[in-house]
């Protein structure tokens, strides 16, 4: 026995290893496992549960099962597990639905850009992150071009406006200069947003082309937004207390430029009539890229709905209030695929005779307002968390609404609310499945049309674990990174 | 020493149209006023849309269409229905199927839920890795997935009625369902369930004397042994008494199928089975989360105390653990209620199947019977979610 008589200063003792039989791994089984008579009960019942049960799931899914088959008697004859050859025949249709076979680059290319544009929002450690971030907002513009096809005409113009709007996100605003400078660019954001809605949604949802002859409603509404947008983006040119700031000269010249183009020239900015790429109807698309565009919109799209939708409820305006109340119990009161049907059978009998309006437009308007009203709680229950004296003191400081919305209340009521928006997220990727309902043909309604195929009959289980599997990854991805998002925003100052 | 002071009044400011906006106290007004008028502007407009697409098509609306036959059949009625009567009982059979599948699965979530919850709770590492993993692999796939795994698992992988797994001569498993045997009261047998509710009244009468007792005195009374009695013992007891008044009716196989007793049908039983699967997973994770919310240290002051265990787990942990639990409990019950539409996907006969689906493409009338399917279901929303507030509000913690 070896008992150290040495004399250490205080503090330099090395440390003594745990008496035997408090540390290493019988220790742990123990404790673990086997710590009373009814957890050596409980054990032994789990052990044989697992042991019935995982080995023939094993057997079913790897083992047994045939990876490369003709049909499903030809499979069944290889093996008695799972037929996975029937998932590869048909992963092209799993995949892309029925995108047309020559451009189904376009979608791998989508999802490459989309994986590049998604790193800067997601990852804050990214080396170049601000510069990174002008693709990203240019992203959905190219996406959506990628997607459909034509001639870059919106692609042009998202990255016109994101070329106009994000050095106004980017501009720091001095300390006189708070109180003017950040509205405005909250405006020419809004005002941005409005107008390629306006342009890029009309032209090519809507039946009524706009380019096409004086046609009405729609070229009279054309002339009267551009004129609008004009006057707007020139007035403050010609205010004399312009900051001096030559960025915001230079998006004020960006959007007259911009609005006056496309007064004169229509939307297609000096590109030609001819389509750049083949048009794919969105009634091609299908699969997980499907699942994809539905889920990442509406996950997009949604979330500042959302928040507007929250700032609404807990507004002091009355009517405001009454009317996002209303609306988020409505939307919350009613299952999505109700609210599916009413798009797909009630909607066009809301808009005006003779028009004709994409199914996945109103599929994504749908989830949009559908999640938006989920998220709308979610946030409202961070911005309640958030103390009075916040917003008083923003107040006091003399920063307008919107200031003390967006600098001071929303980045910490957004911190908190931060795990219920991800789950809000991860219902929506979830509930993207439903469209299958109204006839969209997503993984499940790929999978569901090719049970009937004859020569597959019957292998329903496949299908549906091959698509659990898929949106198992993606979800609980989605869960894992708000788990590293909560413990990297968690300062300590709220106590635990 | 007073010293005067000159206070100059705040020069007048005269009125003008920019005032409106720059004024804070007016600006709320303006707001509020021009989102009015866009709202009713929008209103109107689609208002306008829908009366001229009604003109166009030549499309009376009303709701007289749910008196016609509805010329359809529906496998599985609560009440009396065939292929003769009205929309209006479709739609009754759809509300109560929908009714009846919430309440199951909200029945068997609830149990499989707190179980689960408990279990990811144990102490016993195999236990809850267990729990951990069923839980995050079924939280994450949608439920529409899970509803046509089990109802296709239900459909291929069970035997044909003739090779039925067959459990004790009385139970039958066959891919055309689940076959029970069928209760068949006597009319004696109205004494029991009569026995059961004065049980149940007395029952809880003895609980609150007991309290009051309790309160009053600090006597203790065996409630629980009383309540145990009075709402198992006594029923049972008039049960026996009364020669047992209850018959079994014991499906048996004819022809392909069974006939007799009781069947649930394979749609509603992978519905109820998947929405209960899936719903006991987010409960279970609520569950935890409440009972993790109950700081320890009211569990030791509770033993310190010397209340043994299960008085520390009823009276100190419990209560505190359902404050937490019962509001996302409440979204969870409105979420199965509301996830039971997905019926339509199998073929379960519910509202949106029935008046939403077939009876809407048979009659034309799209927007009456979406209204009917929306007010419906925000009925129930609306419902649940008083009942559970009610429910919350008394277990709420009363501040000052």
């Amino acid at each position: 026995m070896q008992t150290s008589t040495r004399a250490y200063p205080p503090g330099e003792h090395p440390d003594q290893k745990p008496p035997i039989g408090q540390s290493g791994v019988l220790y742990w089984v123990h404790k673990n496992l086997f710590s009373s008579p009814f957890n050596v009960i409980l054990t032994l019942l789990t052990a044989y549960f697992l042991y019935t049960v995982l080995p023939p799931l094993f057997n079913w899914l790897v083992v047994d099962s045939v990876f490369v088959a003709e049909s499903r008697d030809n499979c069944r004859e290889l093996g008695s597990g799972a037929c996975w050859g029937f998932i590869g025949k048909r992963f092209g249709q799993f995949t892309y639905g029925f995108y047309p076979q020559d451009e189904r680059w376009r979608v791998v290319l989508c999802f490459l850009l989309l994986i590049v544009a998604a790193i800067p929002v997601l990852w804050d450690q990214a080396p170049n992150r601000g510069k990174w971030l002008f693709f990203s907002a240019a992203f959905p513009f190219v996406a959506y071009w990628l997607l459909i096809g034509g001639n870059g005409s919106i692609a042009a113009y998202g990255i016109l406006f994101v070329l106009a709007v994000l050095p106004i996100m980017y501009f720091q605003p001095s300390d006189d200069d708070i109180v003017g400078g950040e509205t405005k660019g909250l405006t020419y954001i809004l005002l941005a947003v409005w107008a390629f809605l306006l342009i890029g949604v009309q032209n090519t949802f809507f039946s009524f082309d706009i380019d096409v002859g004086l046609d009405g409603l729609g070229n009279l509404l054309r002339t009267l937004i551009t004129l609008a947008l004009i006057a707007l983006t020139a007035l403050p040119l010609f205010r004399r207390q312009m900051a001096p700031q030559a960025k915001r000269q230079w998006v004020t010249g960006f959007f007259t430029l911009a609005s006056l183009w496309h007064f004169l020239g229509g939307t297609n900015f000096g590109f030609s009539s001819d389509h750049l790429l083949q048009t794919v109807e969105t009634d091609q698309f299908g699969g997980f890229m499907l699942t994809m565009v539905i889920g990442v919109t509406g996950i997009v799209v949604s979330l500042p709905i959302g928040i507007l939708l929250a700032l609404g409820r807990q507004s002091d305006l009355h009517i405001i209030r009454w009317v996002c109340t209303g609306f988020i119990e409505f939307i919350r009161g009613v299952p999505l695929i109700a609210l599916l049907f009413v798009a797909s059978t009630m909607l066009n009998y809301f808009l005006p005779p003779g028009s004709n309006f994409d199914l996945l437009l109103r599929v994504l308007i749908m989830v949009v307002l559908f999640s938006a009203a989920y998220l709308a709680e979610v946030i409202r229950g961070g911005l309640q968390a958030i103390p009075k004296g916040q917003t008083e003191a923003a107040d006091a400081m003399g920063l307008r609404y919107w200031q003390s919305m967006r600098l001071i209340v929303l980045p910490q009521a957004l911190k908190i609310s931060i795990p219920g928006i991800v789950n809000t997220f991860i219902g929506l990727f979830k509930d993207t499945t439903l469209v299958v309902i109204i006839g969209l043909l997503d993984p499940l309604g790929i999978g569901r049309a090719s049970l009937s195929d004859t020569k597959w009959q019957g292998l329903s289980t496949e299908v549906y674990v091959f698509i659990a599997l898929f949106f198992f990854i993606c979800c609980f991805g989605m869960s894992r990174y708000s788990i590293y998002l909560e413990k990297k925003l968690h300062t300590g100052h709220r106590e635990e | 020493m007073s010293q005067s002071i000159d206070y100059q009044a705040p020069p007048r400011q005269s009125f003008s149209i920019g005032k409106l906006w720059t004024d804070k106290r007016t600006r709320g007004l303006v707001i509020q006023v021009l989102a009015t008028l866009a709202i009713c502007a929008i209103i109107l407009y689609l208002a306008g849309n829908v009366v001229e697409n009604f003109r166009n098509l030549g499309k009376p609306f009303g709701f007289g269409f749910l008196q016609q036959e509805a010329g359809y059949d529906i496998n599985q009625t609560l009440i009396e229905y065939n292929s003769q009567s009205t929309h209006l009982r479709a739609a009754v059979v759809g509300v109560l199927n929908t009714l009846l599948v919430a309440v199951c699965g909200i029945i068997l979530a609830s149990i499989l839920g707190f179980f689960l919850g408990v279990l990811r709770l144990s102490q016993n590492w195999i236990v809850n890795r267990l729990a951990y993993c069923y839980i995050e692999f079924v939280r994450n796939v949608p439920v529409l997935v899970h509803i046509l795994l089990v109802h296709g698992i239900l459909v291929h992988s069970l035997p044909r009625p003739k090779q039925a797994i067959d459990v004790a001569d009385s139970f039958f498993l066959t891919n055309r369902g689940f076959f029970v045997p069928k209760p068949i009261m006597e009319p004696l047998f109205w004494l029991v369930i009569a026995a059961f509710v004065i049980g149940v009244v007395y029952a809880f009468w003895y609980r609150r004397m007991a309290r009051l007792k309790q309160a009053a005195t600090g006597e203790q009374s065996p409630v629980f042994w009383v309540m145990l009695g009075a709402i198992v013992g006594a029923p049972i007891l008039v049960f026996l008494l009364t020669g047992m008044p209850l018959a079994w009716e014991i499906p048996a196989l004819k022809g392909f199928n069974f006939k007799g007793g009781m069947a649930l049908k394979p749609e509603f039983l992978s519905l109820w089975l998947a929405l209960s699967l899936y719903t006991a997973a987010f409960i279970a994770e609520n569950v935890r989360s409440g009972i993790e919310a109950v700081n320890k240290g009211q569990t030791e002051a509770a033993l310190a105390l010397g209340l043994p265990r299960n008085r520390t787990l009823n009276l100190v942990v419990i209560p505190q653990a359902l404050r937490v639990i019962i509001p996302p409990l409440n979204s969870q019950y409105l979420n199965i209620t509301k996830n039971s539409s997905l019926a339509i996907a199998i073929g379960y006969m519910d509202i949106v199947a029935t008046i939403g689906g077939i009876s809407l493409n048979q009659t034309g009338r799209e927007m009456e019977c979406m209204l009917i399917v929306l007010g419906l279901y925000l009925t129930f929303s609306l419902t649940i979610s008083s009942v559970m507030n009610w429910y919350n509000k008394r277990l709420a913690l009363v501040e000052r």
